[in-house]
């Protein structure tokens, strides 16, 4: 598969969010200011980037030399939580602005499954690491894409008002996110 | 034993983890297009529930407090990949149509959640409990979703035996000429759930405005006399 039609397919055609379920609940609980929208988005890139790399280093330099495929769900889930971890630590100490801005989504990001759905993908799909490279990136920045759009309608909704009791809060919010699915159908003969 | 029953119903309906306290909605929204994976998939969540909670409530008093949570995440990590492998062995298709979502229940917020807020504190039969509960649970959320979004969407309900890849039956219940197959798409997934999530809504807010009236009138009637 060429890089570009990768970058589309992860990024657009078949987004984290809207058509493989995955990250809904940062998507749902992170979404009421776009602000907070983005700099989750971002923080999500961030980690998911690194730890992809991680974890694709650990695997084929040190599980797969030694046979032991089976621990990688184990030693992936290690290495996201204690590389959020450090991260959190190095930015507390030495980029203290960042890790204001950053710091309370950070510990959030060990719990969204799409980092270590990534990080697992990469080793079942046999990428290489410069697609393991591209394929992080692109699906991370389609889910700072949605998110970013959904919190705008979100934004909007919640200031107008006008939402019936029974549907206000995350009722409301998962039918905003079905029509968007719909829009996305657009980009599926795209690939 | 009306202790057991107590923890059973209130992890299971009053704090139930789809509905009430929106956890875990990744595995809920992506395999519940048709009932055979739902129940799958929720049988699944169950024994790794039962089995993590069983584990740590009986290592609650070895486990230091400043490094649980690690200690958590290689117990849950370690049980989810015995399942997975047994589920490899033993029920190949099902495996396959779970896809990474099976593997994904090491960060179903559900299990962490049981882990610290329950099974740390309580002895082991009540953590298996309270597991069971929790799960059955979701068990339930995630057959409702699934009945729903299968007989919408294709008018029929069909359930395959995962260990012999035999149907167990398939019923019409109406002509999927007249079927509305976007709800076994994704929009369908998030739609429903919406719709479930505001019909739950709507239902505690008449049972809660109802609750008020007849206490009131209980007070005026009390006034009265």
């Amino acid at each position: 598969m060429g890089i570009v039609t990768l970058i589309i397919s992860a990024m657009l055609v078949s987004n984290v969010v809207l058509v493989r379920f995955l990250g809904t609940c940062p998507f749902l609980g992170v979404s009421k200011k776009i602000s907070n929208a983005i700099g989750l988005g971002l923080a999500t890139i961030f980690v998911v980037f690194f730890s992809s790399l991680l974890s694709y280093g650990l695997y084929h330099l040190v599980l797969k030399p030694l046979g032991l495929e089976f621990l990688s769900l184990v030693s992936f889930i290690l290495i996201i939580a204690s590389f959020v971890q450090f991260v959190e630590m190095f930015l507390k100490k030495y980029i203290p602005s960042l890790y204001r801005s950053l710091g309370i989504y950070l510990p959030l990001i060990t719990t969204n499954c799409i980092v270590l759905a990534i990080a697992l993908e990469n080793i079942g799909n046999n990428y290489s690491l410069v697609e393991t490279i591209v394929y992080s990136l692109s699906v991370s920045a389609g889910f700072l894409l949605v998110l970013i759009l959904f919190s705008v309608i979100r934004e909007r909704i919640d200031s107008l008002n006008r939402v019936p009791q029974a549907f206000k809060g995350a009722a409301i919010a998962l039918i905003i996110t079905a029509l968007m699915t719909m829009a996305f159908f657009g980009f599926q003969g795209l690939v | 034993m009306k202790q057991k029953i107590n923890i059973f119903i209130s992890s299971a309906f009053s704090n139930n983890s789809t509905f009430v306290l929106l956890l875990g909605l990744c595995s809920i929204l992506a395999t519940s297009s048709t009932l055979s994976s739902a129940v799958g998939m929720g049988l699944a969540v169950m024994i790794v529930l039962m089995m993590t909670n069983l584990i740590i409530s009986l290592l609650r008093k070895i486990i230091p407090a400043e490094i649980r949570i690690p200690v958590y995440i290689i117990i849950i990590a370690s049980t989810v990949t015995v399942v997975d492998m047994l589920m490899k062995a033993f029920t190949p298709e099902l495996t396959i149509t779970l896809g990474v979502y099976l593997q994904l229940i090491v960060v179903n917020c559900i299990i962490m959640a049981r882990a610290e807020v329950f099974a740390s504190k309580n002895k082991p039969l009540d953590s298996l409990i309270d597991g069971f509960g929790t799960a059955f649970g979701y068990l339930i959320s995630i057959i409702v979703l699934s009945l729903l979004r299968e007989i919408i969407g294709t008018g029929s309900l069909t359930f395959v035996n995962p260990f012999t890849n035999a149907t167990v039956f398939s019923w019409t219940i109406f002509d999927a000429r007249y079927a509305i197959s976007l709800m076994v798409s994704n929009t369908g997934a998030f739609l429903i759930l919406g719709l479930l999530l505001a019909a739950i809504n709507a239902l505690s807010m008449l049972i809660s405005s109802h609750k008020k009236r007849r206490k009131e009138a209980l007070i005026a009637k009390g006034g009265q006399g």
